[in-house]
């Protein structure tokens, strides 16, 4: 298992690249990997956002996270996972979280990236912060945090 | 009279702003909850209701006892991802 949280801008396509050659690799037993990247948008809620501040309360993000993947490696059986977040200021197009699992079949995959990135959303304790043409403005969650249509990532 | 008990607070994001810092620690003569600790460090301030708490890293409920040496922690709702 992976969890990090890094606070400058990283590739996560080179980080899942790293973890895998280092961690995972010759595990004959993995026939599925399944990944979800979430990004910066420049646009949320009618504005144009021109730049975003990640906040996070150390320790208590990382413990939740890790408690997370292991509840997704119980219930989905999956043979690994990873989530990398960052926090920070950001700009447009900046990679915000990848999620990463890995199992023997396709589904326990699909729906063991998709748990996880849900239930980080709805219990990890990170804050957004966007700068807009407004002002400053703390984001608001949606009425159910556990919808895919939320704040930041997963443009329509 | 009651031993002190030692109480560091956080605060995060909108809540931070609004106590305008980032933590304190506390000396408490009494067994307070959660929430009646909260009600006591913002009785003049217009608070979100939607606060979260947690202590020691975990979320707890508002009637969650504060016990010497506890870190408890105050927010609003979260939005990562």
């Amino acid at each position: 298992m992976k969890i990090e949280i890094v606070d400058e801008r990283f590739d996560p396509w080179q980080s899942l690249v790293d973890y895998k050659k280092n961690d995972l690799q010759n595990n004959p037993k993995i026939g599925a990997s399944s990944v979800f990247l979430g990004t910066m948008r420049d646009f949320n809620e009618d504005s144009d956002v021109t730049g975003m501040e990640l906040q996070h309360y150390p320790g208590m993000t990382e413990k939740y996270l890790e408690d997370i993947v292991n509840t997704a490696i119980k219930k989905y059986k999956i043979i690994d996972g990873l989530v990398i977040h960052r926090v920070g200021l950001l700009e447009p197009t900046d990679p915000i979280v990848i999620v990463a699992s890995w199992s023997e079949h396709r589904d326990n995959a699909f729906n063991a990236t998709r748990d996880i990135m849900e239930s980080l959303k709805a219990e990890a304790p990170f804050w957004k912060k966007e700068s807009t043409d407004k002002g400053f403005r703390w984001v608001k969650p949606t009425a159910s945090n556990t919808e895919t249509e939320d704040t930041q990532d997963e443009a329509q | 009279m009651h031993k002190l008990m030692k109480i560091h607070v956080k605060y995060f994001a909108s809540v931070r702003d609004l106590m305008g810092t980032e933590s304190k620690d506390l000396d408490i003569d009494k067994s307070l909850s959660v929430y009646e600790l909260w009600k006591d460090l913002t009785a003049k301030l217009n608070v979100p209701k939607d606060v979260l708490i947690a202590v020691n890293h975990k979320y707890v409920d508002k009637d969650f006892k504060l016990n010497d040496g506890d870190e408890v922690a105050y927010f609003p709702p979260v939005t990562g991802g």
